[in-house]
């Protein structure tokens, strides 16, 4: 009697155990795709501003055709782009590609001068802040759920329920790199 | 302590904080009703009731009091772009809702976070906080606000500063006006009911500054810093900004003993000048202990 009152508690503590990682992982991955979503929103900030820029700076830097170009096709590749680990590499391309267009504008006075393109620049600096803002929250939402899914015994219940590991928005190539001085 | 037991710790203590103040007042209530020949329990009754009204009342507006002592108006965007714009990345990288945003003129720097929970949330800043600080040390002082917002401090913060404030007043003014009828005994009843809770008072003073210490402790103020450092990335940001603010002689006008714990750096710069009710409140870590943790990072 005694024996089957002790399985019945065990039996139980397991079960609200079950219950509890569940949700916490199901509450995780939600989580995990409002970050996304967040992120999606300011990306799609950013393409919105570029063709904008790209008129202002038509106007004043004609020859700097191959520039612009480059900045078009990864806001094209970064529109298109599907999964987590395509926009953050789109998205670094982008990054990249702007910021060599601004230090290209500090050469025209003129475009330097119009307060459309300070305008535009200072929108984008800020997208570009909130960008790298929202992927510090996603990147500590998805380690804390990878972290639950991999130690035991949360690592069961994930394998059981097939949830998947989640992927981080990677960092730009030049964050992750070492800062050269060279002389 | 991390982040969650943090929350719960704070929900918790919130509620406690409001049941002792209602116990406090109805048995204050129960006494004076005795003392003054009246009928005791329905003095105790008319307490309780008070009680219970101001300590609900106080769960949903002390940050409008708070603000209001704290003569603070609330801006919009157009006003300061830049600091909305520190704000919202910050929530950003903390998923935390929008918070209102106040200022208060006021020369002195400084800055504290108040409301019931992040969804009912103020930050507010001295204009001298503001030009005084460049972005990073901005960005680090808020930072460590929006943790408060997160851990729930803020709850408990708002709520002690009405409350417990409350009873201290109290308290001060009847050991005051204990001291003062000693001089004078004309009126022989009033004199012994204002000495027995005179010293009731006096035995529950320090209780009351123990409970105080024990809803704020100073280790909030460092985990704040911690947590504020790991938003931004950049604990130097926050360090260079508490040299500052704490470098700046001039104290917090707009801060009162009841609200002196809620700001990021103690308002009063040690020059105290209400005794023992501000040092009874006196809960912020030394500041050079609080720079050194975050150089140390």
């Amino acid at each position: 009697m005694n024996l089957y009152i002790i399985l019945a508690i065990v039996l139980g503590v397991i079960l609200v155990y079950f219950w509890l990682t569940y949700n916490s992982l199901v509450t995780a991955k939600v989580r995990i795709s409002e970050a996304l979503s967040h992120i999606d929103v300011q990306l799609k900030r950013r393409t919105d501003l570029i063709p904008n820029l790209i008129e202002t700076v038509k106007g004043y830097a004609k020859h700097e055709k191959e520039l612009l170009e480059n900045v078009t096709k990864a806001r094209t590749s970064l529109m298109q782009a599907h999964t987590t680990k395509d926009k953050a590499e789109a998205n670094n391309e982008l990054s990249g590609t702007l910021k060599s267009l601004f230090a290209v504008a500090e050469s025209y006075p003129q475009l330097k001068a119009n307060e459309n393109f300070a305008k535009l620049q200072d929108e984008l600096t800020d997208t570009e802040d909130k960008i790298a803002y929202s992927r510090q929250f996603l990147n500590s939402n998805v380690l804390s759920y990878n972290t639950k899914l991999s130690v035991f015994p949360s690592n069961i219940i994930g394998n059981m329920f097939g949830f998947k590991p989640a992927e981080f928005f990677a960092a730009t190539e030049s964050e992750r790199q070492p800062v050269k001085v060279s002389f | 302590m991390n982040i969650y037991n943090a929350v719960g710790s704070n929900k918790r203590k919130t509620i406690f904080i409001m049941l002792l103040f209602v116990l406090f007042i109805t048995t204050l209530g129960f006494v004076y009703g005795k003392a003054s020949g009246g009928l005791a329990p329905s003095y105790a009754i008319i307490a309780f009731i008070f009680a219970i009204v101001s300590s609900v009342g106080s769960f949903y507006f002390s940050d409008k009091l708070v603000l209001a002592t704290a003569n603070a108006q609330e801006i919009k965007e157009a006003d300061n772009p830049e600091l909305f714009r520190i704000v919202e990345n910050l929530t950003i990288a903390d998923g935390l809702p929008m918070p209102k945003i106040y200022i208060s003129k006021d020369p002195s720097p400084n800055a504290f976070a108040t409301g019931r929970d992040p969804k009912h949330a103020v930050v507010c800043c001295t204009t001298g906080i503001l030009e005084r600080l460049n972005k990073t040390e901005l960005e680090g002082v808020i930072a460590h606000e929006l943790s408060h917002v997160k851990n729930y401090d803020i709850r408990v913060m708002a709520i002690v500063a009405i409350l417990v404030g409350f009873v201290a007043i109290l308290a001060d003014m009847f050991m005051r006006s204990l001291w003062f009828r000693n001089s004078d005994d004309n009126d022989n009843r009033g004199n012994g009911i204002f000495l027995i809770l005179g010293i009731v008072f006096a035995i529950l003073s320090p209780l009351i500054a123990t409970l105080i210490q024990l809803a704020i402790s100073r280790k909030r103020e460092f985990l704040a810093d911690a947590s504020g450092a790991l938003l931004t990335r950049y604990p130097e940001g926050l360090a260079s900004a508490l040299e500052k603010i704490s470098s700046d002689p001039r104290p917090t006008r707009t801060a009162t003993a009841a609200t002196a714990h809620l700001y990021i750096v103690n308002p009063f710069k040690g020059k105290e000048a209400g005794a023992w009710l501000s040092s009874l409140f006196n809960t912020h870590p030394p500041i050079e202990e609080r720079i050194k943790i975050l150089r140390e990072m």
